[in-house]
């Protein structure tokens, strides 16, 4: 077998490195521990961006024509802006960046057990295009005219023609801004792709393989295979604006509903794109914290593929009542209420895990129980507006909101704080305070739930999306509906207030926390059989692999964790 | 650099470079698929494109096919030298690969130049639109793509590197297999 | 169970709701056993002191997810089916059928205003007594409508709550649905697709009236400022 041929003529991992310089070190590694750091800390920081867009626009919608502490007047303009960027950092330059590039590129070199990634420099590169795309976005704000206004989801003819939109450069710029967010990670995915299948340790088959990294692995192959029509469309939406084609324009024989297949044949396989990683961490967690093997590795690997490949077939789902045909629309209903099955059947799977374990209630094992707790409002949630018939309704109202905040919260934030938590001891050799992590979290969990029930009741009641606000709607500005809207953001006040508790522990403990030692979970995989945090090449002597990543509590053995090197 | 142990192992059998090509292409397929899948279905739409399409000028799309198809040729044969160690013939090989390259963007700006005297510029119609859209793109990825022929042939001169001879015809065969797809739907589509 | 948070006022209300009520009773049963079981288990396999933790060979697996996961799994198959033809069948009530219409009105969105253009005492849309107002529309309780929908600018939609009715306006179509207003009263009418600065400041006002109302509201003189042909 070519693997251990491989082995036996490979030299020691730790590989002779001359000393870096600070810029080299931190600007210009080429090391996958460092640029996924680079990656994490971009991505926090956008995050903070986020927050800031969501309170300064909820207090908008509490407070009505109030000037917002820390913002001043909300204008319609501004609060489209707001939403607009909201939405698209958290899913561009937040969710996408942490969990696929900062994780994925930690973890996969030393969960598979190599020594980095099989193309550092186009690593580099990567993390480089995507800071500069979060660049041009905040550039976006300061331009004449403002950033753009047209959501996330940027329909033209409104986000393709000035005369509509009122921002003369915002759209352009946030659309060149998305666009190199989407070439980063195609390079990115390159690198995961590529390492995953070549450079495993010998000995590790693909069903030896952490379900982590398979998650990022399959992920990146769907984010490939669905946004190269988005990029086709984005290069057509920049041309429509900046030199005046018309692919979107109905004046000039364009179609503005192709913009939306192009842009939703891509936005909905991107949101299991990035809801397999976030499992992928729950499934490392959870066996661990749980002391029992993964219940059924190939049906969750099967039904994350199976959920993939279906992903592909439902995005009509977001265009029932947009002038496509309506006979169209039964077709989508019929796959999109279908993939409630392989997501449940994962659902199911997951918590069969903990059937016979033996359970302890660390912090990331709180975040990674209430993942699914969470994920599961989302989830059923969905059914409402995947059944065509109901979403007439629901389409465009505050129900949509809350629904996809119930999944993209546990995804991007839920599933955030769970790798950091896990991983943090590796990544730093220090640990966290345990008791500041469980107060953020018990704060966080139920502020979230907070701010989306009530959503969920005031969109049943009506309330439609992107109003920035509700009192020219006579059946919408009751008291009682304001008072909701009022809870809500007071919610999201309560979880604003709680992270900063994360952020200093998180910095605090990176340099004065608890030293940690290589494994202090008792943990199989890979990345604990190296030092806290791993050197340079990460391994001393790069290993052989004996086993799958879970074979916790074994019979055969007297400690409960069998790591996937130990030869016996 | 160093390259990482990681680079150098080959847990599918297939070598980590050709899988990143590969993934490359995979990726291209899709964009161009998207943006060529719109046109046809808006060429569907519109049964009046076919009289502007009636403007294009064939001969000199078939002419640059069969340039692009020779060009692939010559990469073949390119492969088939670094194959043998033959790094200084792989390399003369792509540079023939790459006047190919220059022969077909010479080619094509004498057509747009000529279409675009004649007022079929990009926001003249929807059909033109598509036309500079997916023949510019195309056209930037043979400038890519020859830009980066350059490169290799430069280290396969030296014998260095010779398995890049053999991805970087891969990724050109792509690039003419676009065309081949553009062709048609562009040029000859009634 | 929607009706508790809006009034049903139109022909099919009632149907969206019962859809929406048959999931809700569906994804709540599912929803609870999930997570009943989900919580149950970590209360009942939290660390125990001398309890160490299962281990499952793959026929041991195979026994519990059978029970616990590939039944539950056909079961929400079933219920999937269920949902799936309920679903199709609201909808190709709403969207799908077109009924016989006693009126046409053509609904014109653009930023930030609707233009409402009702056939007048004729009947007839496009005639000389059509009654065309701004952000305000007037239907007749009883009265089944036939709507065509436009835009000016860029993509708007129409939305009723009170009718359960939504449809995007998308420029260079015209879209045709219907309604029939079941209740009688001054209702909102809102924009449901983002459309610029303006998106939420474009609301009108439907009056449902009672033929009487109706009547009355025709025959107003200060309609007949603009002739239509």
């Amino acid at each position: 077998m070519a693997e251990s041929h491989a082995h036996a003529h490979e030299p020691h991992g730790h590989a002779h490195h001359e000393p870096e310089g600070w810029f080299k070190h931190y600007f210009w590694s080429t090391d996958h521990k460092m640029i996924a750091k680079q990656y994490l800390l971009t991505g926090m920081l956008m995050g903070v961006v986020g927050a800031y867009f969501a309170y300064v626009f909820r207090m908008q919608l509490a407070f009505p024509g109030k000037p917002v502490p820390g913002y001043g007047m909300v204008t319609g303009a501004d609060y489209n802006a707001l939403i607009t960027n909201h939405g698209a950092v958290m899913i561009f330059w937040v969710a996408m960046p942490v969990l696929i590039a900062a994780f994925g590129n930690y973890l996969i070199p030393l969960m598979i057990g190599a020594d980095d990634m099989v193309f550092p420099r186009l690593n580099r590169l990567s993390y480089q295009i995507f800071l500069v795309s979060a660049i041009i976005l905040g550039a976006s704000f300061f331009v004449q005219g403002g950033a753009f206004g047209g959501a996330w989801t940027s329909y033209p003819p409104l986000s393709a023609k000035a005369e509509y939109n009122l921002t003369p450069l915002g759209p352009s710029l946030w659309l060149i801004a998305v666009a190199l967010e989407f070439v980063a990670f195609l390079l990115g995915g390159i690198n995961f792709v590529t390492t995953a299948m070549n450079a495993r340790a010998p000995g590790m088959k693909a069903f030896d393989i952490p379900m982590a990294v398979w998650m990022i692995v399959i992920a990146s192959i769907m984010f490939m295979a669905s946004v190269g029509p988005l990029v086709a469309g984005a290069v057509m939406l920049l041309f429509d604006q900046l030199i005046g084609t018309g692919f979107f324009d109905p004046d000039r024989g364009g179609d503005p509903v192709l913009w939306q297949h192009l842009f939703w044949f891509f936005g909905h396989p991107e949101v299991y794109v990035v809801l397999l990683p976030a499992m992928g961490f729950v499934a490392e967690i959870i066996t661990v914290f749980s002391r029992k093997k993964l219940f059924a590795y190939k049906t969750v690997l099967y039904t994350s593929i199976g959920t993939g490949v279906l992903s592909f077939f439902v995005w009509a789902h977001h265009q029932f009542i947009a002038g496509i045909d309506p006979r169209m629309a039964n077709v989508f209903s019929v796959t999109t209420v279908l993939i409630s099955i392989p997501i449940a059947e994962m659902c199911f799977v997951y918590i069969a895990t903990l059937y016979g374990g033996s359970i302890t209630f660390s912090v990331p094992m709180l975040w990674a129980l209430a993942f699914i707790g969470e994920f599961l409002v989302g989830g059923v949630t969905g059914i409402f507006l995947g059944a065509s018939g109901a979403d007439i309704y629901f389409h465009d109202t505050y129900f949509v909101v809350a629904h996809f905040h119930y999944t993209f919260f546990p995804i991007a934030i839920i599933g955030t704080f769970a790798g950091i938590t896990y991983w943090f001891p590796k990544m730093y050799g220090r640990h966290m305070n345990e008791l500041a992590n469980k107060v953020h979290f018990w704060i966080t969990t139920v502020a979230f739930n907070g701010i989306f029930i009530p959503l969920f009741i005031l969109g049943a009641s009506g309330d439609h999306r992107r109003i920035f606000d509700y009192s020219n709607f006579p059946e919408l500005a009751t008291p009682e509906m304001q008072a909701m809207r009022v809870f809500a953001t007071i919610s999201l006040l309560v979880l604003l207030a709680a992270q900063p508790i994360f952020l200093v522990n998180f910095f605090y403990s990176m340099f004065k926390g608890k030293q940690a030692g290589a494994n202090p979970w008792n943990a199989n995989t890979l990345e604990w059989q190296c030092p806290s945090p791993p050197p340079h090449g990460n391994f001393d002597v790069l290993p052989d692999v004996y086993r799958g990543p879970y074979e916790y509590s074994s019979p055969d053995r007297a400690d409960d964790f069998w790591p996937q090197n130990s030869p016996s | 650099m160093v390259k990482p142990i990681a680079t150098t192992r080959s847990a599918t059998g297939v070598p980590t470079g050709r899988l990143a090509v590969w993934w490359v292409i995979a990726s291209e397929i899709v964009i161009f698929g998207g943006l060529l899948a719109s046109y046809v279905m808006h060429r569907l739409g519109h049964p009046e494109w076919a009289t502007y399409a009636a403007h294009t000028n064939p001969w000199a799309g078939g002419l640059n096919t069969l340039v692009l198809l020779t060009s692939s040729l010559t990469a073949v044969l390119a492969h088939n030298a670094a194959e043998r160690g033959n790094g200084k013939r792989a390399a003369n090989l792509l540079m023939l690969t790459c006047v190919g390259a220059l022969t077909f963007l010479v080619v094509k700006s004498f057509e747009w130049y000529h279409e675009i005297s004649e007022g079929f510029t990009i926001t003249a119609n929807g059909f033109w639109s598509f036309y500079y859209c997916a023949a510019g793109l195309h056209g930037i990825h043979v400038i890519a793509g020859a830009i980066i022929m350059l490169f290799v042939a430069a280290d396969a001169r030296k014998n260095k590197e010779l398995q890049r001879v053999e991805l970087i015809g891969i990724y050109w065969h792509f690039v003419d297999l676009v065309w081949i797809f553009l062709f048609p739907l562009l040029y000859i589509a009634k | 169970m929607l009706e508790h948070y809006m009034k049903q006022g139109s022909s099919y209300a009632s149907h969206i709701d019962g859809l929406v009520w048959m999931i809700f009773l569906m994804v709540g049963f599912w929803f609870l056993f999930a997570e009943g079981m989900f919580f149950w288990l970590l209360w009942r396999y939290r660390k125990k002191p001398g309890e160490k933790a299962a281990y499952f060979d793959e026929h041991a697996e195979h026994k519990i997810k059978y029970n616990w996961v590939e039944i539950p799994h056909r079961l929400i198959l079933v219920c999937d089916v269920a949902l799936i033809v309920g679903a199709i069948s609201v909808w190709t009530e709403v969207k799908i059928s077109m009924p016989q219409t006693d009126e046409t009105v053509r609904i014109t969105a653009q930023q930030w205003a609707w233009t409402f253009q009702h056939a007048g005492p004729d009947g007839e849309l496009d005639t000389m007594d059509d009654i065309t107002t701004v952000d305000e529309l007037h239907v007749q309780l009883g009265k089944t409508y036939k709507f065509e929908l436009a835009s000016k600018d860029v993509i708007h939609s129409f939305s009723v709550p009170l009718f359960r009715l939504k449809q995007d306006a998308i420029p260079g179509r015209v879209i045709t649905g219907w309604f029939k207003p079941t209740l009688a009263g001054e209702f909102d009418v809102q924009c449901t697709e983002i459309c610029g600065i303006g998106h939420g400041i474009m609301p009108a006002k439907l009056h449902v009236d009672t033929p009487e109302e109706y009547a009355a509201w025709l025959a107003n003189p200060s309609h007949y400022l603009a002739y239509h042909y």
